[in-house]
């Protein structure tokens, strides 16, 4: 299977705190890759980095879209590594809370339209229909995710599940090859968690996209992922299938602590 | 209904109001006969008054609460208030609309030349209370600065007249391109900042065009200002005093529906949207896909273009500026518009400019006390509707169904 990401040696010093520590990392097409760790350990950091929040100390990012030459992330601006077809949720959720549902999508289709100001303005043809296919192109999305029925509500009125599903939807909006996932299932219940690994395997799916998705609830992760990376204090300790993953001493160690023999 | 701890509580405030202005209410030195006046009246007066009022300020406030807690209960209905009643119905607003309409075309032929000039000076705030909503109301980027543009625009036309001999219609135009100018001018060194950061550097610069017009005599002639500043004419016509007042007023009155008319459809399109999701989450935001660079430089440049052009009129109304006119004041006045009237609510902006610009005029009789009411009316209106006097219904994209028809609610 072709790569469509690879991470070589990024590194991100924050002052003297090493966040990240020579990381490599790669991911196929329609795979789905879990980063997991200990809290602290620079997962969010990682994502940060590959999502141009922050510039990286050192390392290189490259991705490879589907029917697109292989090319450089690094030293991009959020916006443009969101044109380019990565796009992110967030730890905390970072909804439009005083937007409504519908609009919430409708952000994210914004780097994917064209009008300016003077079609704003002036409201000629290509504006009036682009704007009618972007709100229907954005309850199709909404459809996919099942969050039709909230179509119209102010995203902050939503419960908490559903929010965090529509930070999955506002992302898919974007059209990426590759999503990220920032603990998707922080603070869902067992229901709610299960819904979400069957969503996450449909997106995959149905849209072909690749998933990267930090996660603490291990069950999550152990069903879902095709692939685990492991980091510990900013540095990769093991990489490999989720059965390997489980009995791997060092993983173990980094989650458990060390065996204390008096 | 009254108990005896609301007596009671009031009692207390109606002592503590007297206690407060008594140095001011009551004791009056009399310096020619050099003797301390003792107004007891007053001091009674102050504590019926007081006493009185903390029961209207309690009772709305149980309303306010009330209210609240119904919102929150889910009833929808009833968090609404009479002017969104009015709005969300054509069969009212539109006779509404209609016999606005005719007013405003009736008005400079009813009315005084003092009271058109009142009016045009209410349109000349209402467009820049419209500009600054774009700014601050939508993009939410907190300007204290935006007389800055008004003063470009007003100079551009003083000056190019002045120096060249350009017609205010010409210059009407520049004057609102060199006030986009000068809107990303000020916008690339801000692009990092945020909220009181944000403020303060606005405030700067607002401060510094007013310096930089008042020392640099070479330039812009100093405070001694600019005269003579021919008024607009009309197809070669030229008008007599009322007659120039007239059309004055009624070229406001095109700009200002120009301006609603922009302004709603920038506010109702794509970048719209990207202002307003800026304003919710910037972080968000870009991880998107929205060039932030881009949306706060254009919220800026269109929010200053408003100013630059109505600087233009401005300048042509009074036929004399200064720079005087145009201190961090006049900023304020116009925060205090797009705040009053709601933020981001086109009608509530028109109606905080009609609100703050006419109540002062027609306090006039009560000179002494103009200002203080001013002031309260401010206070308690942040109180009672801290979303402004019509605050923002913003008109939501709606999904009805995979026709692609939006249901267009709201202002």
């Amino acid at each position: 299977m072709k790569t469509i990401l690879e991470v070589k040696n990024l590194t991100m010093n924050f002052g003297g705190l090493c966040a990240l520590d020579r990381i490599d990392l790669d991911i196929s097409e329609r795979e789905i890759v879990a980063l997991i760790g200990p809290n602290g350990a620079g997962k969010t950091t990682f994502f940060n980095c590959i999502t141009g929040i922050f510039p990286p100390t050192e390392g290189e990012m490259f991705i490879s879209p589907p029917g697109k030459q292989r090319k450089s992330i690094k030293g991009l601006k959020p916006n443009q590594v969101t044109e380019n077809g990565l796009a992110r949720t967030f730890q905390n959720i970072r909804l439009f809370q005083n937007m409504t549902v519908l609009e919430n999508v409708m952000i994210g289709r914004h780097c994917r339209m064209s009008s300016g100001i003077a079609g704003a303005v002036l409201r000629n043809r290509a504006t009036v229909e682009e704007e009618e296919a972007v709100v229907e192109e954005s309850y199709i999305i909404l459809q996919k995710i099942g969050l039709s029925e909230y179509v119209n509500e102010f995203a902050k009125n939503l419960p908490y599940g559903a929010q965090r599903r529509l930070e999955i939807a506002r992302a898919l909006a974007t059209e990426p090859f590759l999503l990220l996932l920032d603990e998707p299932a922080a603070g869902m219940n067992l229901r709610e968690t299960k819904e979400l690994d069957e969503l996450i395997v449909r997106i995959r799916d149905s849209e072909g996209v690749s998933i990267l998705l930090i996660e603490h609830d291990m069950k999550l992760v152990m069903s879902l992922s095709d692939r685990i990376f492991v980091v510990d204090y900013g540095k990769k300790i093991a990489q490999g299938k989720p059965e390997e993953i489980q009995k791997n001493p060092v993983v173990i160690k980094a989650y458990l602590g060390e065996d204390f023999d008096a | 209904m009254i108990t005896l701890p609301e007596i009671k509580k009031s009692f207390f405030v109606s002592l503590w109001f007297m206690f407060l202005t008594f140095p001011i209410m009551v004791v009056r030195v009399n310096p020619i006969e050099k003797a301390v006046e003792w107004r007891w009246k007053n001091l009674l007066l102050v504590g019926v008054g007081s006493f009185l009022l903390s029961f209207v300020w309690r009772y709305l406030f149980k309303r306010k609460e009330a209210g609240k807690k119904k919102e929150e209960a889910g009833y929808d209905s009833g968090a609404k208030s009479f002017f969104h009643i009015i709005l969300a119905e054509p069969k009212i607003y539109k006779p509404f609309l209609i016999g606005i309409a005719f007013f405003a075309l009736a008005f400079p032929f009813i009315f005084s030349i003092y009271q058109t000039n009142i009016m045009t000076t209410a349109l000349i705030y209402v467009m820049l209370g419209l500009g600054l909503n774009i700014v601050v109301g939508l993009a939410g980027l907190l300007d204290l600065g935006y007389v800055a543009f008004y003063a470009v625009g007003a100079y551009s036309y003083a000056l190019l007249n002045y120096h060249f001999g350009l017609s205010f219609w010409l210059a009407l135009p520049i004057g609102a391109a060199l006030g986009a100018f000068f809107g990303i001018l000020l916008g690339f060194p801000v692009l990092r900042l945020r909220g009181d950061y944000l403020a303060i550097v606005t405030l700067g610069f607002g401060e510094i065009i007013r310096i930089i017009l008042e020392n640099w005599n070479e330039f812009s002639f100093g405070p001694s200002g600019i005269a003579n500043i021919p008024r607009p004419g009309f197809l070669g016509i030229e008008f007599s005093l009322q007659g120039a007042t007239t059309f004055m007023y009624f070229l406001m009155i095109v700009l200002t529906l120009f301006t609603v008319f922009v302004v709603n459809r920038l506010q109702n399109s794509r970048i719209g949207r990207a202002w307003i999701a800026l304003r919710e989450d910037e972080i968000a935001c870009q991880a998107m896909g929205i060039d932030k660079t881009k949306t706060k430089l254009t919220a800026f440049a269109l929010g200053a273009t408003w100013a630059g052009m109505v600087g233009v009129v401005f300048a042509a109304k009074t036929t004399f500026i200064n720079p005087a006119s145009f201190t961090v004041w006049e900023s304020i006045i116009i925060l205090c518009i797009v705040v009053l009237g709601g933020m981001g609510s086109v009608i509530g902006v028109v109606f905080g400019a009609l609100i703050l610009i006419l109540l002062p005029e027609y306090l006039r009789a009560f000179s002494e006390y103009r200002m203080l009411i001013f002031g309260a009316v401010l206070i308690i209106m942040m109180v009672f509707r801290p979303g402004g006097v019509i605050s923002s219904v913003r008109r939501t994209y709606r999904f009805e169904g995979l026709t692609g028809k939006r249901d267009k609610t709201g202002i």
